[in-house]
């Protein structure tokens, strides 16, 4: 499945007693948009508010030009990956990602090979009966990845899935979502705090600032530009 | 660190002397005929048969009650609905017993209502359905307000995921609630089970006869009524073998007793529009049953003749020796919780504890709650014995159940306390060490601002036990040493049923008050 497009329009939310958010913006289906900002800025809450996690109190979100804004989490393409937490702590790692095929674990032949794939894609063959808490930090982020990869949505969602990951580990990840993004051509937005991960891996990066999008383009373009109120400061640059 | 070890001694000292004591002078072989060990046989079986039904009765009926609490983050009330579970935890027993009647009783509410629609007769709730509604009064809420607490520690990503998965309920259930239930569950069920075990206020009222008596009970009417220590001693040994037994079997106990600890916000769940409706009626279900019987205390007690009660002198001295006691009983409870945990802290402190040191730190851990393996009653009964044989037992009456009620305090003490002292002082230690503050002027302007409020909620909590305790000191009443809940069970026991009620309003106020009290007090800014 390939991806879908992504379009904000005036898209508002605040938490209570917060200064509003107040989003417009667009992504287009099989990018890979790096979300950068300060702490704050509205990045997180930008992607629950495509995912469906929260609700905005006005505007409205198009998926392939389908209004979303109200459907709930499950009925919108998204998959989305958390920073922690993204498995279940009792159940094994097949077991896990098997939910992303039926959440009440009715798997068919296919399933099991496709999953069986998905672990291997993701290096995790031959851990399938691990408990998560038998794997590394990193490993239970491919366990996530792995079930986003069942899971097959046209747009894929990564809220720094990788901030406590080391350099290198780092790297080998964005790898691996890159080559995810290149066969699947899905649409993926990562929130990052390090502007040489979206360098490294994304086609275009998107600035966030107090709770609005400035700007959004193609990563060289982003990069190189002088006029994006803030960027520089953020940058320190 | 001496503090701590000499805290132990104390707390061993107190539960192991009248243990040893009894054995040394355990006197003739108390009279064995068959008849004799009948009535201990099935008051053991009933001892045993009651806990395991309130607890399995408890347990069920706290499983629903939790799910909807901990799915409907924004039912209305919800957080006057979670305080409300955490009441009976400071009510006295006798209080809440005297509410049951009022509502389950012969011409209680449920009678009237039943035998005015011609549905039944009167119901007659002295016996097992009795005790098994007190027992599930107070383990339902105790239990269903652990499970509640385990289910909000449930990551908010885990909804977030369930959602995007599209889980039903059921899946909800299996995948996410189930597991986290399952785990806490057999912790939750053997705390209910001891407690239920060493129950006494409860059976003593509700209870009677060799059909309805528990070993706890029929420990005070040997030693009260038929003054036969070596069958008091045979049952207390009776009783104190149950409970280490089912201790050393059930191994961990939910000795993490949640105390009026505060809620966050719950995360948004998916599957809360859909269970709503069962929700609500669940809820609606466990509050009325769990607040009749406290709006009975209110309803017959605003009405008692108050004037003729203050008249009596008994009440006026049993007004004071329960406050005297109290008073004393919180602040041993809190000198002995503060020192164990302030040893524990100095071990936490060394980066590689000892084996030693390691073996310390539980056997502190242990003394902290060894008052739930042997239950009051029982240590009341080792010194009841020890104290007549030396013919101290008037005199050293107020010193031995101030001390049972500290000890029962401790665990809930230990509860509150842990968090700031152990934890938050941890967080301190390096700052305070690199700016050179100690002594003194660490514990004025570091330590106690963090620990205040804990300490006024873990004394308001040991002194509301106390003034509420009936166990210990039914032992040692006599004519000299009154305290309100004995005064109440006289009262009741007299057929004076509006003094009674009076009585039981005064206790559950002061109770409730103490708590109120101490959670009024302005959350100091350090607790952030």
């Amino acid at each position: 499945m390939s991806g879908a497009d992504i379009r904000l329009d005036e898209l508002q939310f605040a938490y209570p007693g917060g200064e509003p958010f107040h989003f417009s913006t667009s992504f287009d289906a099989g990018s890979f948009t790096g979300l950068i900002g300060p702490s704050g800025s509205g990045k997180t809450t930008l992607i629950n508010l495509i995912a469906g996690f929260e609700e905005p109190a006005s505007g409205n979100l198009y998926f392939d030009g389908v209004d979303a804004a109200e459907a709930e989490p499950a009925e919108r393409p998204v998959t989305m990956v958390f920073q922690d937490n993204n498995l279940f702590a009792h159940l094994d790692v097949f077991t896990n990602i098997a939910l992303g095929v039926s959440a009440s674990l009715d798997l068919s032949g296919d399933d099991r090979t496709e999953i069986a794939g998905a672990m291997e894609k993701t290096g995790l063959s031959g851990f399938g009966h691990r408990l998560p808490r038998e794997l590394s930090g990193g490993q239970r982020q491919r366990v996530a990845i792995a079930r986003a990869l069942v899971r097959d949505r046209p747009v894929l969602l990564l809220d720094e899935p990788f901030a406590a990951l080391g350099p290198a580990l780092r790297r080998d990840m964005l790898r691996l979502v890159s080559t995810i993004h290149k066969e699947r051509r899905m649409t993926v937005i990562l929130v990052s705090h390090d502007p040489a991960d979206v360098k490294f891996a994304a086609t275009h990066a998107a600035f966030l600032d107090a709770g609005r999008v400035m700007a959004n383009r193609p990563v060289d373009a982003f990069f190189s530009a002088s006029d994006i109120p803030g960027l520089q400061g953020y940058l320190g640059t | 660190m001496l503090a701590g070890l000499a805290a132990m001694v104390c707390i061993a000292g107190a539960v192991a002397t009248p243990m040893l004591a009894l054995v040394a002078i355990a006197p003739a072989m108390p009279d064995l005929s068959a008849d004799y060990l009948g009535f201990v046989w099935s008051i053991t079986r009933f001892t045993v048969l009651q806990a395991g039904l309130s607890t399995l009765l408890s347990v069920m009926a706290a499983v629903p009650l939790a799910r909807a609490l901990a799915r409907q983050a924004s039912f209305p009330g919800r957080q006057a609905i979670l305080r409300l579970l955490t009441l009976p935890l400071a009510l006295p027993a006798l209080v809440v017993v005297l509410g049951i009647v009022e509502v389950w009783g012969r011409q209680g509410w449920v009678s009237t209502m039943l035998q005015q629609t011609g549905l039944t007769g009167p119901l007659n709730i002295y016996g097992l359905s009795g005790i098994l509604i007190a027992h599930v009064f107070f383990n339902m809420a105790l239990a269903a307000r652990l499970l509640v607490a385990a289910l909000e520690q449930i990551p908010p990503e885990n909804w977030r995921l369930a959602a995007q998965l599209s889980f039903s309920s059921r899946h909800v259930f299996r995948h996410i609630e189930w597991p986290v239930i399952r785990s806490a569950l057999p912790g939750i069920a053997s705390l209910v089970f001891m407690l239920c075990i060493a129950s006494f206020a409860v059976v003593l009222v509700l209870g009677g006869g060799p059909r309805a008596t528990t070993l706890e009970v029929a420990i005070y009417q040997s030693l009260r009524f038929d003054f036969d220590p070596p069958r008091a001693v045979l049952l207390a040994a009776l009783q104190l073998s149950l409970c280490a037994g089912l201790f050393a079997l059930g191994g961990r106990m939910a000795t993490d007793i949640a105390v009026m600890a505060s809620v966050g916000k719950p995360a948004r769940r998916p599957d809360q529009a859909t269970a709503k409706l069962t929700d609500t009626l669940v809820i609606a279900a466990g509050l009325t049953f769990m607040a009749m019987p406290m709006l009975a205390i209110v309803l017959s007690g605003i009405t008692a003749p108050f004037d003729v009660i203050v008249t009596q002198a008994v009440f006026w001295r049993a007004l004071v020796t329960s406050l005297a006691l109290a008073l004393a009983a919180a602040s041993l409870c809190l000198v002995m919780a503060w020192s164990l945990l302030a040893a524990q802290r100095t071990i936490m402190r060394r980066r590689i504890p000892s084996r030693a040191a390691s073996a310390l730190m539980s056997s502190m851990q242990a003394a902290g709650s060894l008052i739930l393996v042997v239950p009051p009653v029982v240590i009341g009964a080792g010194w009841f014995v020890v104290l007549h044989r030396t013919g101290l037992a008037n005199s050293a009456a107020p010193v031995v159940v101030a001390v049972v009620n500290a000890l029962m305090a401790l665990p809930f003490a230990l509860r509150i306390l842990r968090p700031a002292v152990v934890g938050q002082a941890q967080v301190h230690d390096r700052l305070c060490a690199s700016l050179g503050l100690t002594g003194m002027q660490r514990w004025r302007l570091i330590d106690l601002p963090v620990l205040a409020r804990s300490l006024t909620l873990a004394f308001a909590f040991a002194a509301a036990l106390s003034i509420g305790d009936l166990g210990a000191a039914a032992l040692f009443g006599s004519a000299d040493f009154v305290t309100l809940p004995l005064l109440l069970l006289q009262k009741m026991g007299s057929y004076r049923s509006l003094e009674a009620a009076g009585i039981a309003l005064l206790l559950a106020g002061f109770c409730l008050g103490l708590i109120w009290l101490a959670e009024k007090l302005k959350p100091e800014a350090a607790a952030q």
